[in-house]
C-alpha cells in the first residue's frame, strides 16, 4: 500500500534511513516517528538520570563518615537531595524508562508494524512528558529561589506523604503538579501501546507468535492505563489540600492520612512493575539469542507476566504493613504478595532453563541479561522478607528496605534498560560499540552495584533508618563500602553510556542488519531501519525463538 | 482507499493515514477511547472511594451538609445532562447515516445543553459562596466549611473535576461539530462523532452517579 520514496532506499551505497531521511532539529522535534520519539525520550531520561545520579552520590558522600561530611550539606539539604533523587529517578527515569524508549522504538518493529496506533498522540506524549519534567525543575528552582537555599527545594521524600506534604514549606505543590503531568504522559503512552498490540500486529503474528518483550510491554502499558490515573486524583488531591484545605486527608478536618498511603501505594505499587515487567522482556529476547536455544516455557512466561502484572495491582498496602492497618488486612496483603513471588520464580527459571545446554557467548548484552537474574534473585529473595508480617515491623524504613528496592529497580530495570541499549544499540545508531569498553563498564557496575547495596542489608538488619543524615559510629564500616560502591557504579555507567554515546556519534564500525543471528522480527529490516521499518509489511509465518532445532509447535 | 483523489472537497471519504487502513483506524480509535474512558473512571474512583470512606465516618455531618445542596437545581442539571445524551446518540446515527446536517444540529443541542449545566454550576457554586461554604484560598476555612468535615471539599473536588470534564467533552464535540460542517462523515467515516459522543456519554454517566450521592442521600 506504501508508495513512499524512503521504501526505496538503496541497498548499495547511500542508505537512506530513519536517522537521514530528514535532517535538523525541527524534523526531530516534530517527528511522529515513534523511532525518532524514542530516541528523544532516551536522550531526556539519560539527562535526568544523570541528575538523579548525581544527587545520589552527594547523599553517599555524605554519609560516607560518621558525623558531617560535607561541610556545605545541612540535615535539611540531605532531606531534599533524597527527595529529589527519589521523584527525578521514579517520576522522570524510570518510569518512561523502557517503554517509552525502547517500547517506542521496538514494538511497532517487532509486530510488524509501520508505526504505533496513534503517532501524533504518541509525539504529543512526549511532550507532556518534556512539560512534566521541566515543571519539575521550575519546582526545584522556585524552591530555591523562595528560601534562598536548596533546603526549600522538596523535602517529602518521593512519596509526598500526608500530612506533612501538607505543610512543608517547600515547593510540594509545584512538584506534585509536575508528577501529575507526567503520570498523563505515562497513560497516554500505555493506551497507545495496548491499541497498537491489538491492532496492528502484522499478518501471522498471533499473539501466541508475539515476542515475550512484546508480551511485556503489553502487560506494563495495561498497568501504565489503569494504575497511573489514581496517582493522578492523589496527586491533585493534594495540590486541592495545598491550596484550598479542602480537607480530605487533613486529621484536621476529619481527614485520614492512611487514606493517602492507600491511594498513593495503589499505583505506586503496580508502578514498580511498570519498571521491572520490560526488563523482565528485555532479558527474555537476550537469553535466547546468546544461548542459541529457544525460550524455554514460553506461554509459561507470557501467562507469568500477565500474572504479575495482575497480582501487582492487589498487593499495595504491604508499603504500609505498620501504617496501623487491621491485623487481617496486613495478613491478607502478606499472603497476596507472597505470591507474586510464583509467577516471579517461574519466569527465573524459565531464563536458566533456556540457558541451560546452550552455546553461550558472553557479549555485554547477556553479561547484563545475567547480570539482572542474579541481582533480581536478590531483589525478590529480600521482598520475601519484608512481606513477612513479623519480620517487616523490625525492617520496615530501614536500609533494608533502600538495599531491596535498589535491587529490584536498579538492579532491575536499569542493569534491564542498560542491557537493552547494548543489544538493540546496532539496530538504533546502525553502528557497533566498542566491546572492550562496555565489558569494563559493565564489571565496575556490577562490581559497584553489589558494593553499595549489599552492606545496606547489613546496615537494615542492625536497624540503621533510612533518610537519616547521619548515624552512630558502628555504622560506619558499611556506610564507608557502600560510598566506595557507588563511585565505582556511577563510574562503571559512565564509561557505559560514554561508550554507547561516542559509538553512535563517531563509530567506524558499521552495524550488519542483524549482528547476533537472531531470528526476531526487528532484526530482518535494515539497521537502522528506514522511516517506514519494512519495505513492505512482513507475513509472520514462525515462532520468534526457533534457535537450534526445527521449529517447535506452539499450539495455535 | 489506496487512490487519491483530485479534489479534497469531494472526497468523502476517511482520512488517509499512512500506517494503517480505514477499518483499523477506526477500530483504534474505538478501543482507545474505551481505554481512556476507564482511566476516566479509576481518575474518579479515589473521589468516589473517599467519599464513601468519610460518609462511613462522618455520616451525621454528610447528612446534614447534603441539605445544603439544592436538589432542584440538580435534578433539572440531570436532565438537561439526560438530553444531551440523547442528542449525541442521535448525532452517532446522523452521522452513519452521512447527514451532516442532522449531525451538526444534535452537536449544537449538545453543547449547549453542556453550557447550561454549567450555568447552573455556576449559580450554585455563587449560592455555596455566600454562605460561607467555600474553602479559603491559601488561608485557614471558615467555621461553616468545616463543620462538615470533608463534605465540600469532595463536594468540590468532585463537581469540579466533573465540570472540567464538561468542558473537555464540549470541546471535543466542537471538533467534531466543525467536521460536520465540513460535511466530512459518512457511513465509512464518523470516528470523531462517535469517539465524542462516548466521552460525552461517561462524563454524563458520572453526574448521575454523583447527583444521588451529594444530593440525595448525603
Amino acid at each position: 500500500m506504501s508508495t513512499h520514496t524512503a521504501a526505496h532506499g538503496s541497498h548499495e551505497g547511500q542508505d537512506i534511513n530513519y536517522l537521514n531521511h530528514q535532517k535538523g532539529l525541527w524534523s526531530w522535534l516534530t517527528s511522529v516517528d515513534h523511532k525518532r520519539i524514542g530516541i528523544l525520550y532516551l536522550l531526556s531520561i539519560t539527562l535526568f538520570f544523570i541528575l538523579g545520579g548525581i544527587a545520589a552520590l552527594f547523599m553517599r558522600t555524605e554519609l560516607a563518615f560518621a558525623g558531617p561530611t560535607l561541610k556545605f550539606l545541612t540535615p535539611q539539604m540531605y532531606n531534599v537531595l533524597f527527595t529529589l533523587h527519589g521523584a527525578v529517578m521514579i517520576f522522570i527515569f524510570v518510569v518512561p524508562g523502557i517503554p517509552a524508549t525502547m517500547g517506542n522504538f521496538l514494538l511497532p518493529l517487532m509486530i510488524g508494524a509501520k508505526d504505533v496506533a496513534f503517532p501524533r498522540l504518541n509525539l504529543f506524549s512526549y511532550y507532556i512528558y518534556l512539560a512534566g519534567a521541566l515543571l519539575a525543575l521550575f519546582a526545584v528552582f522556585w524552591g530555591v529561589i523562595e528560601a534562598r537555599s536548596l533546603e526549600g527545594a522538596l523535602d517529602t521524600g518521593w512519596t509526598f506523604y500526608a500530612p506533612y506534604s501538607i505543610d512543608s514549606g517547600t515547593s510540594v505543590t509545584l512538584m506534585a503538579g509536575a508528577a501529575f503531568v507526567l503520570g498523563f504522559s505515562s497513560i497516554l503512552t500505555g493506551l497507545n501501546f495496548v491499541v497498537t498490540i491489538h491492532k496492528l500486529r502484522a499478518p501471522g503474528m498471533t499473539w501466541g507468535r508475539l515476542p515475550v518483550f512484546v508480551w511485556a510491554t503489553y502487560a506494563t502499558a495495561v498497568i501504565q492505563t489503569l494504575a497511573t490515573p489514581v496517582i493522578g486524583i492523589t496527586l491533585a488531591l493534594l495540590m486541592m489540600e495545598r491550596i484550598f484545605g479542602v480537607g480530605i486527608f487533613n486529621a484536621d478536618m476529619g481527614g485520614d492520612p492512611v487514606l493517602f498511603q492507600h491511594f498513593f501505594w495503589f499505583y505506586s505499587h503496580p508502578v514498580v512493575y511498570i519498571m521491572v515487567l520490560p526488563a523482565f522482556g528485555v532479558v527474555a529476547e537476550i537469553i535466547p539469542v546468546f544461548s542459541r536455544k529457544p525460550i524455554f516455557g514460553y506461554r509459561a512466561v507470557c501467562y507469568a507476566t500477565l500474572a504479575i502484572a495482575f497480582i501487582g495491582f492487589t498487593v499495595w498496602a504491604h508499603h504500609m504493613l505498620v501504617a496501623g492497618i487491621s491485623d487481617t488486612s496486613a495478613i491478607f496483603f502478606s499472603i497476596i504478595t507472597f505470591a507474586v513471588a510464583i509467577p516471579t520464580a517461574i519466569k527465573v527459571f524459565n531464563w536458566v532453563s533456556t540457558m541451560y545446554r546452550g552455546s553461550i557467548s558472553f557479549d555485554t548484552p547477556m553479561l547484563y541479561a545475567m547480570a539482572f537474574v542474579f541481582l533480581f534473585m536478590i531483589a525478590g529473595t529480600t521482598g520475601i522478607y519484608l512481606a513477612t508480617l513479623a519480620i517487616d515491623v523490625f525492617y520496615h524504613d530501614t536500609y533494608f528496605v533502600v538495599a531491596h528496592f535498589h535491587y529490584t529497580i536498579q538492579g532491575g530495570a536499569v542493569i534491564g534498560l542498560i542491557a537493552a541499549l547494548h543489544f538493540w544499540f546496532p539496530k538504533m545508531s546502525g553502528k557497533m560499540y566498542n566491546e572492550t569498553v562496555a565489558k569494563f563498564a559493565f564489571a565496575l557496575v556490577f562490581i559497584g552495584f553489589n558494593l553499595t547495596f549489599l552492606p545496606q542489608f547489613g546496615l537494615g538488619m542492625m536497624g540503621m533508618p533510612r533518610r537519616y543524615y547521619d548515624y552512630p559510629i558502628e555504622f560506619e564500616t558499611l556506610h564507608t563500602w557502600s560510598t566506595v560502591g557507588a563511585f565505582l557504579n556511577g563510574f562503571g555507567y559512565t564509561f557505559a553510556l560514554v561508550n554507547l554515546a561516542y559509538s553512535a556519534l563517531f563509530g567506524k564500525v558499521k552495524a550488519s542488519s542483524n549482528p547476533y543471528n537472531s531470528l526476531s522480527l526487528e532484526w530482518q529490516t535494515k539497521s537502522p531501519p528506514i522511516h517506514e521499518n519494512f519495505e513492505e509489511i512482513p507475513v509472520i509465518t514462525e515462532w520468534t525463538y526457533g534457535y537450534g532445532k526445527p521449529l517447535p509447535n506452539t499450539h495455535h | 482507499m489506496s487512490s487519491p483523489t483530485s479534489s479534497a472537497e469531494v472526497y468523502q471519504g476517511p482520512p488517509h493515514v499512512h500506517h494503517m487502513d480505514p477499518v483499523t483506524a477506526y477500530g483504534a480509535a474505538k478501543l482507545g477511547m474505551w481505554l481512556f474512558l476507564a482511566t476516566e473512571i479509576l481518575l474518579f474512583a479515589g473521589l468516589f472511594v473517599a467519599f464513601a470512606i468519610y460518609r462511613w465516618m462522618y455520616l451525621g455531618e454528610f447528612h446534614d451538609a447534603s441539605l445544603n445542596l439544592n436538589w432542584k437545581l440538580g435534578t433539572f442539571n440531570t436532565i438537561v445532562l439526560l438530553i444531551s445524551s440523547y442528542f449525541a446518540a442521535v448525532a452517532v446515527d446522523a452521522a452513519q447515516h452521512a447527514d451532516n446536517k442532522k449531525v451538526s444540529r444534535c452537536l449544537m443541542i449538545t453543547i449547549a445543553c453542556g453550557a447550561i449545566f454549567l450555568v447552573v454550576k455556576y449559580i450554585e457554586y455563587s449560592a455555596k459562596y455566600q454562605h460561607g461554604l467555600f474553602p479559603q484560598f491559601g488561608g485557614p476555612n471558615g467555621i461553616e466549611f468545616e463543620r462538615y468535615k470533608s463534605y465540600f471539599g469532595l463536594y468540590y473536588c468532585m463537581t469540579g473535576l466533573h465540570g472540567l470534564h464538561v468542558i473537555l467533552g464540549m470541546g471535543l464535540l466542537f471538533w467534531a461539530l466543525r467536521k460536520a460542517q465540513k460535511n466530512r462523515f459518512s457511513a465509512a467515516y464518523y470516528t470523531p462523532v462517535e469517539i465524542g459522543a462516548l466521552y460525552w456519554h461517561l462524563v454524563d454517566l458520572i453526574w448521575i452517579y454523583l447527583f444521588p450521592l451529594l444530593y440525595l442521600v448525603g
